[in-house]
């Protein structure tokens, strides 16, 4: 069940806005951030809160790469895999983390905090190769940098970014 | 170094404060044009020769021009940017946001519209918070909101938080995508009479809106004087990556040769030989080294057979295999297809299913014309994603075929390819009933 203040928090945002129905991306992403991914309680609980039907929701939902429709891991970590990342994948930085977490693509750890997908180029083709990890981009990866990072992730407190 | 306008007082750490903006002169355009008619803008941008920096060049004033009757009207200013390789609007936001909102607000008063939705991606997250924290500061000082510097003009701006896909940038698309509907491209209307909410809205890149008020202040001759070649008209913000030694944005007068923006870029890494470059992200065509001296303009690169697109500029070394970058860039766009249309979303699936197989050895000679036949198909297309994903392949057939036969000879690819992603994939290919991501 949804608490209370959640959903009244999500009530007035919908209220505000000229059009309700331009609030169904922000709606998406605060459902997923409070279930942890858009489950389809998420997506009836949406479809209610815009009066849409859920398969208005799930056509979205399923539509974007930043929509996850299915369980994900505290950390979701976009790869980035434009053509620029590419070049600099010495030994692929998606294939070492999914070797390093022991996970396939879309797949979570064991200990429930990464996700590794695979992402449209990020936008920071200058630091590549790169990814972003619940809204902050890590550029020029190595396989050492990759491990400082995860590292640094599974032991310090990290505020946690709307679009994860 | 030539002169910088857009990323003028840049800062190595931060961006831009109001402050500082306003000390430039910041908002003196918005002054100046509040006390002219919209249509008096329409005329000094169309004489200025400004052109969308987006990727498809239209003439600025011109769009507005065509806005159509009814109210309210919009404004979208366009950061999407996902186009491969260009991060211009990224770097743009964080150096000097304030001269983007100037620009957005001098748009709105031009078309007079009373809302502008800036559209961002997700991976902007960061700039999309920097964005509304400036908007916040401009409304305070009274730059937004109702009766602006006390005309009868009232204009506010939100953010629209995109969630992800390339086709968002397509302009009827982001409309869709704006009013929470599936983001498939709209070519049955008209933007600019019923865009969004069935109102007339004008969507703009934040580069070309950026242009806006340094060309009010300064006059259309002024601006046309920026640029390099003689039918260019201002500075334009290159992105350089891949194998350069600086990799990043360069602000140069439009129309540089492309020699020289690599070398502003410290050109090639020691070791490292031109092979070729995209000149303006990944939906335009390959560009081998004759075309060293090729001004980057829109007509000099129309002239070539390939367009400027963004200006975000890829350089691939000679150890680099080109067949398996189309492959990369196939991949690409065969996933961000939105699959309205058969030829985008059944061809280029086609197209990189024979790139595969060339780039694994097993490439045979009728795959070459076949290659091309597909290509040109692209054109049929319902908006311009396949046409232009289909661009890096004719620039691969037209001016690197040697490498594609190379692969068929060797029956491999010479450069040591495939890496372990593409027989990944190919696995996935073999069992369908694997779920894809």
């Amino acid at each position: 069940m949804l608490p209370d203040e959640v959903r009244q928090s999500l009530e007035k945002q919908i209220a505000a806005a000229e059009h309700p129905r331009e609030q169904v991306i922000n709606v998406m992403y605060l459902l997923q951030k409070h279930y942890g991914y858009l489950s389809d309680e998420a997506v009836q609980v949406a479809a209610e809160l815009l009066g849409l039907t859920t398969l208005e929701i799930e056509e979205l939902a399923t539509f974007y790469d930043f929509i996850y429709r299915e369980p994900v891991g505290k950390f979701v970590i976009h790869v980035c895999d434009g053509v620029v990342c590419w070049m600099f994948h010495e030994g692929s930085v998606f294939d070492y983390l999914c070797q390093k977490l022991g996970v396939c693509a879309g797949e979570i750890t064991k200990d429930g905090l990464f996700t590794v997908l695979p992402t449209a180029c990020l936008g920071y083709c200058d630091h590549a190769p790169a990814m972003l990890i619940n809204g902050v981009f890590y550029g020029s990866l190595t396989p050492e940098r990759i491990d400082e990072i995860l590292e640094k992730l599974r032991t310090e407190y990290c505020e946690l970014v709307i679009c994860r | 170094m030539a002169e910088e306008v857009l990323l003028a007082g840049r800062r190595p750490d931060r961006p831009l404060t109001f402050d500082e903006y306003r000390q430039q002169g910041g908002y003196g355009a918005l002054n100046l044009a509040l006390r002219r008619k919209p249509e008096e803008l329409w005329k000094i941008v169309s004489d200025a020769g400004l052109r969308g920096r987006g990727g498809a060049g239209f003439p600025t004033g011109k769009k507005w021009s065509f806005i159509g009757p009814g109210f309210p009207r919009y404004v979208v200013p366009n950061t999407d940017e996902m186009e491969p390789g260009t991060f211009k609007d990224r770097v743009l936001v964080n150096v000097n946001p304030h001269l983007v909102l100037e620009g957005i607000i001098l748009a709105g008063y031009a078309i007079s519209a009373s809302k502008g939705i800036f559209f961002i991606r997700p991976s902007y997250e960061m700039d999309a918070e920097l964005i509304e924290r400036e908007i916040q500061v401009a409304r305070e000082a009274g730059f937004l909101g109702k009766n602006i510097l006390g005309h009868d003009f009232s204009f506010d701006l939100v953010v629209h938080r995109s969630a992800g896909r390339y086709i968002c940038g397509e302009a009827s698309a982001q409309v869709n995508a704006i009013m929470g509907r599936r983001a498939h491209p709209n070519k049955v209307v008209h933007m600019a009479d019923t865009g969004l909410w069935g109102k007339p809205t004008i969507v703009n890149n934040v580069e070309t809106l950026s242009c806006v008020p340094p060309i009010l202040k300064n006059g259309p001759e002024w601006f046309r004087g920026l640029a390099r070649s003689e039918k260019g008209a201002g500075t334009k913000l290159y992105c350089l990556s891949g194998r350069v030694v600086c990799p990043g944005c360069y602000e140069l007068p439009m129309g540089t040769p492309f020699g020289e923006i690599l070398e502003q870029a410290g050109g090639l890494p020691p070791g490292r030989e031109l092979k070729a470059f995209l000149p303006g992200g990944a939906s335009t065509s390959f560009m081998p080294k004759k075309f060293y001296e090729v001004p980057m303009d829109f007509d000099a690169l129309e002239a070539t057979g390939n367009r400027l697109g963004t200006g975000a500029i890829i350089v691939f070394d000679q150890n680099t295999c080109l067949v398996g970058a189309t492959l990369n860039l196939i991949e690409y766009f065969a996933r961000e297809s939105c699959g309205f249309c058969t030829p985008c979303r059944e061809g280029l699936p086609y197209i990189r299913d024979l790139l595969w197989r060339i780039e694994i050895g097993e490439g045979k000679e009728e795959f070459i014309p076949l290659l091309r036949q597909m290509s040109n198909c692209m054109s049929l297309s319902y908006c311009a994603f396949a046409p232009g994903a289909a661009s890096p392949v004719l620039g691969l057939l037209n001016h690197f075929e040697d490498e594609l036969r190379e692969h068929l000879s060797q029956k491999k690819c010479p450069f040591g390819g495939p890496g372990i992603d593409f027989r990944d994939s190919l696995i996935a290919l073999e069992e369908p009933s694997r779920p894809t991501v």
